[in-house]
């Protein structure tokens, strides 16, 4: 049994100007986890997740991964401390080949060419992208995208996994694919994910805990079944006409 | 039109192409990366071929002489970026622009100053000026090494940009570098790599340059720098293999040009180059090969 990573976020904060974006959130997620953070539009979960990737310098409060805080350093240190992460439009570089951009997420934390190149063509591997290893970015379909920008967070051998909206544009085969895919991640490679996404099927099929945010604050965490069943939740979504 | 006649135009248009290619490709890859278009390039070929007098007057052997050159065309290039640029990196890029005119002019007034305003005579190798018999035409042998050097830096910087991990690092970066960034790849070293690989080029651009003009003033520059702004206009900025079609096509517009044009009108012959560069600008301001640039979409 390997050790287990711990990702800690602790009364994190983040105000522009009089709004209170994110509003002492604090979390907590361990190796072989997946943690759904859910909420309405505008309830600061694309904040939260710039915060504790550090795209976004906090106010106050702290996002610690094994003792080290990932919130008080450069962005671009975050992938080498053990967070890597996908983006809800796709940010991969379309003038590289599939294998090339892996080789990217690998030597972008360190890891030697020799390495890299054996990273990358085990991930094409298991994506079922082998044949398309050589192919430019562009020739893939929008879903094989989607897989592959996961896969380039994986190659950075993370301990973590920020995955912002994975399903989003994705017919239903395709997203049944996808959970697939991310239900056996945390065993197979040893990592906790955090998974943000409106597709409530996948979210509850999916997460093993799940976190609410609207207006910032925390309001429901839990399991899935606790969670869709507590009335703050259901107010948020379904607005508040009940009253 | 005699088959000499055709190789003629044929060696002219691969020589002056590959200087011309070498000139362009040494501004895009700075530009393509930090999106600066860097008026100090001129500068970095002056101070080679400055390099080139002094190694002459020490009675250097010709290819100590060359490799010094070219060695410290990539150490100006590395330290401008490092003195000039880097502090001013994260501004805006007309802080950048502004400051590429800064070392230009710097530099300019240094060689003006501390070496002489007026051109000093440069003592190549004999072969630099020598011609050679080819297919029955008579061309200066330095056409030659030329479009074989070009070859050659062209393979070794394909295999760079294809083949190493700083390559495919200047490529990400050179498409999106706050993505590059994200990911943890290097700014510092991909930024610095990119002017040193400018400078290298311009290196070797100095020794075709001062062959054919054979001598060096402080504003040697200029020339070059137009004329690869001029290719990568054409071929396109943000491409590699653009910059390189730029220069070669300046090459054969320039050729047809001197062929076709009467007499009378050849003087003219720049003119209707910029002309035909004002119509690209128009009509086509991305270039022939397109590249990558993408708008970074924010939210």
């Amino acid at each position: 049994m390997e050790n287990k990573s711990f990702l800690e976020v602790k009364s994190i904060c983040k105000s522009f100007g009089s709004l209170k974006a994110v509003n002492d959130v604090s979390m907590r997620i361990e190796t072989g986890e997946i943690l759904g953070l859910i909420g309405p539009n505008g309830s600061g979960k694309s904040t939260f997740i710039n915060l504790i990737t550090a795209m976004l310098k906090k106010d106050s409060g702290s996002v610690m991964l094994d003792g080290v805080d990932l919130s008080s350093m450069p962005a671009h240190k975050v992938p080498k401390n053990g967070l890597a992460r996908t983006y809800q439009t796709v940010r991969l570089f379309k003038n590289l080949t599939c294998r090339e951009n892996l080789i990217i997420g690998a030597i972008g934390v360190g890891i030697s060419q020799k390495e890299a190149n054996k990273i990358a063509d085990e991930l094409l591997e298991e994506m079922g992208l082998a044949e398309k290893a050589d192919s430019f970015v562009e020739n893939l379909t929008f879903s094989e995208q989607r897989f592959l920008e996961i896969s380039r967070a994986l190659a950075c051998k993370p301990k973590f996994v920020l995955l912002d909206e994975p399903a989003a544009g994705l017919n239903e085969e395709e997203t049944q694919h996808m959970l697939d895919l991310l239900k056996e991640l945390p065993a197979k490679k040893h990592i906790g994910i955090l998974i943000v996404d409106h597709d409530m099927h996948l979210i509850m099929t999916l997460c093993d805990k799940l976190h609410v945010l609207n207006y910032g604050q925390t309001i429901a965490e839990g399991k899935p079944e606790v969670v869709r069943a507590n009335p703050e939740v259901v107010k948020a979504y379904l607005g508040s006409t009940a009253e | 039109m005699s088959l000499s006649i055709v190789i003629e135009f044929i060696i002219n248009v691969l020589s002056m192409g590959s200087l011309y290619a070498l000139i362009a490709l040494g501004l895009v890859i700075v530009y393509g990366i930090c999106k600066l278009i860097n008026f100090a390039y001129g500068e970095y070929i002056t101070a080679a071929a400055y390099l080139l007098v002094f190694c002459a007057g020490l009675s250097l052997p010709w290819w100590v002489a060359f490799v010094l050159a070219i060695l410290g065309g990539a150490l100006i290039g590395f330290l401008s970026e490092l003195i000039a640029y880097r502090p001013f990196r994260g501004r805006s890029l007309d802080a950048l622009l502004v400051t590429s005119f800064g070392i230009s002019i710097i530099l300019q007034r240094v060689f003006q100053v501390f070496i002489s305003p007026r051109p000093k005579a440069v003592n190549l190798p004999a072969f630099m000026s020598a011609t050679i018999s080819l297919f029955g035409i008579t061309t200066p042998l330095r056409n030659i090494i030329v479009i074989i050097t070009t070859a050659v830096l062209l393979l070794v910087l394909l295999y760079i940009m294809q083949k190493t991990p700083l390559g495919i690092a200047m490529r990400a970066a050179a498409e999106n570098f706050t993505t590059a960034r994200l990911m943890g790849v290097n700014a510092n070293l991909v930024i610095s790599t990119a002017f040193i690989i400018s400078g290298f080029l311009a290196g070797f651009v100095c020794l075709f340059w001062v062959a054919r003009t054979g001598s060096v003033e402080p504003t040697l520059g200029a020339s070059p720098l137009l004329i690869g702004f001029i290719a990568v206009v054409v071929g396109g900025m943000n491409s590699l293999p653009g910059a390189v079609v730029g220069g070669y096509l300046y090459a054969l517009v320039a050729n047809v040009l001197s062929l076709a044009l009467p007499t009378s009108l050849l003087s003219y012959r720049d003119a209707i180059m910029f002309v035909i560069v004002i119509c690209f600008l128009v009509l086509k301001p991305e270039g022939l090969i397109r590249g990558n640039y993408q708008e970074e979409r924010v939210g």
